[in-house]
């Protein structure tokens, strides 16, 4: 018998993650490994070789290579949470404001007049199953 | 006799931080904010308040994934500033008050809110940005900061109505408290946001206009909003509204609110801005 757990209702909300326990326990090593990048010399070390870095934490393959690729949408859908993803972005020299418009699939610029326009409307963004027309 | 005279609500966007270490604050993108936030600030300057009861979230910073306390009270004598992957924030380091903090936590233990003592931790801009937005830039914090840190990274976060009555137990704790003393109690993070995934950008106007007012109208329909409302109308990140209802709650059932302020956006963020003064 195979562990199984009940659809969340939180599950329809379209473009989102939310970090739960399921997530925390399948992201636990690469949300520590995010962390490290808290410590200069750990973002010192991690940009002179990514790769090696990275062998130091218990994260599977997928999780690496996102990290590498810098998939955002990725890395949220192998358990990383944002907080902590956004280390990886300011290791990069980028902001919070970058790494969510690359998770956006827009431009930066694209994504700051959105929000300087106020923001993206909740409007066909609340359900899935109201996208698909089942409510 | 200890007594917490007002809340003040207010967004803790790192980019405020930020804005202000840079020295930003002039520029096109930041002044509107800046500007919003001076009568607050002018308030603050009057007000004086001997303790803030700061209620916000850590991102990552003070805890990471090995323990996650969902209610956490800070007891040591300072609070370091935290290094968040960018160099620690060129601000003041926070100066606790540990005899009211841990008369806090007994107190608060014994009204059945199970706090976490937390003797050493560093602080992160859920706690320096709404001291800076609030005080400015002192070369030291004219006040002593007791941090209570809300888990609302790991879903789920404590409900509205939890929040609400650990606010009530809190003001029960404070003024048991036999020393003459202000406290201004925050409650931080929102308004609605959301910084992940293709619906990133997310902003509910109407919702954080609705949550402004009834702060002060209809605060027990605020502790009722279930935690998927805040995540499907507000944004995933909106749940931090929660820290706000602890505020509430412990300002009793009349309050006037003597400022408001909501502006969109800063970063992704949709900041909101409350004093709420007992009444």
């Amino acid at each position: 018998m195979t562990a199984s757990q009940p659809t969340e209702p939180y599950e329809d909300i379209p473009g989102t993650w939310v970090f739960d326990a399921e997530r925390a326990r399948r992201g636990y090593h690469l949300n520590e490994f995010l962390y490290s990048l808290m410590k200069a010399e750990n973002r010192k070390a991690f940009l002179a070789n990514e790769p090696e870095y990275t062998l130091k934490f218990k994260m599977t393959p997928a999780q690496r290579a996102a990290v590498l690729e810098r998939d955002w949408n990725k890395l949220l859908d192998l358990g990383g949470v944002s907080y902590a993803l956004a280390k990886l972005a300011f290791t990069d020299g980028k902001s919070y404001q970058f790494m969510a418009s690359r998770m956006t699939g827009m431009t930066e610029k694209e994504y700051v007049e959105m929000m300087q326009k106020g923001g993206r409307s909740p409007d066909g963004w609340r359900s899935k199953a109201e996208r698909r027309g089942e409510r | 006799m200890a007594r917490i005279v007002a809340g003040v609500g207010t967004s803790h966007t790192p980019a405020i931080g930020a804005a202000v270490d840079n020295g930003k604050m002039n520029d096109p993108y930041w002044a509107p904010l800046f500007e919003g936030y001076e009568p607050a600030k002018e308030w603050m300057a009057k007000t004086q308040p001997d303790v803030v009861i700061m209620v916000y979230n850590d991102h990552v910073n003070a805890f990471d994934f090995k323990i996650i306390p969902t209610f956490a009270i800070g007891c040591g004598e300072e609070f370091p500033i935290a290094d968040e992957g960018w160099g620690a924030r060129p601000v003041p380091i926070v100066r606790g008050y540990p005899e009211l903090a841990a008369h806090l936590v007994q107190s608060l233990v014994l009204d059945e809110f199970d706090m976490t003592i937390v003797n050493e931790m560093q602080v992160d801009h859920g706690l320096t940005v709404p001291l800076t937005l609030l005080f400015g830039r002192p070369q030291a914090w004219p006040c002593r900061v007791i941090p209570l840190a809300v888990n609302v990274i790991q879903y789920p976060a404590p409900t509205g109505h939890r929040c609400y009555m650990l606010g009530k137990a809190i003001a029960r704790a404070v003024e048991s408290w036999n020393e003459d003393l202000k406290v201004v109690i925050f409650g931080t993070g929102g308004m609605s946001h959301q910084i992940q995934g293709p619906r990133a950008g997310l902003v509910n106007t109407p919702f954080d206009q609705a949550f402004l007012d009834g702060l002060s109208r209809d605060p027990e329909r605020l502790a009722r909003i279930a935690p998927l409302e805040y995540l499907r109308d507000a944004g995933a990140e909106a749940i931090e509204l929660v820290m706000w209802l602890i505020m509430r709650g412990a300002l009793g059932d009349k309050v006037e609110e003597v400022r408001r302020f909501y502006h969109v956006p800063a970063s992704s963020t949709a900041v909101g801005n409350i004093i709420l003064e007992r009444r």
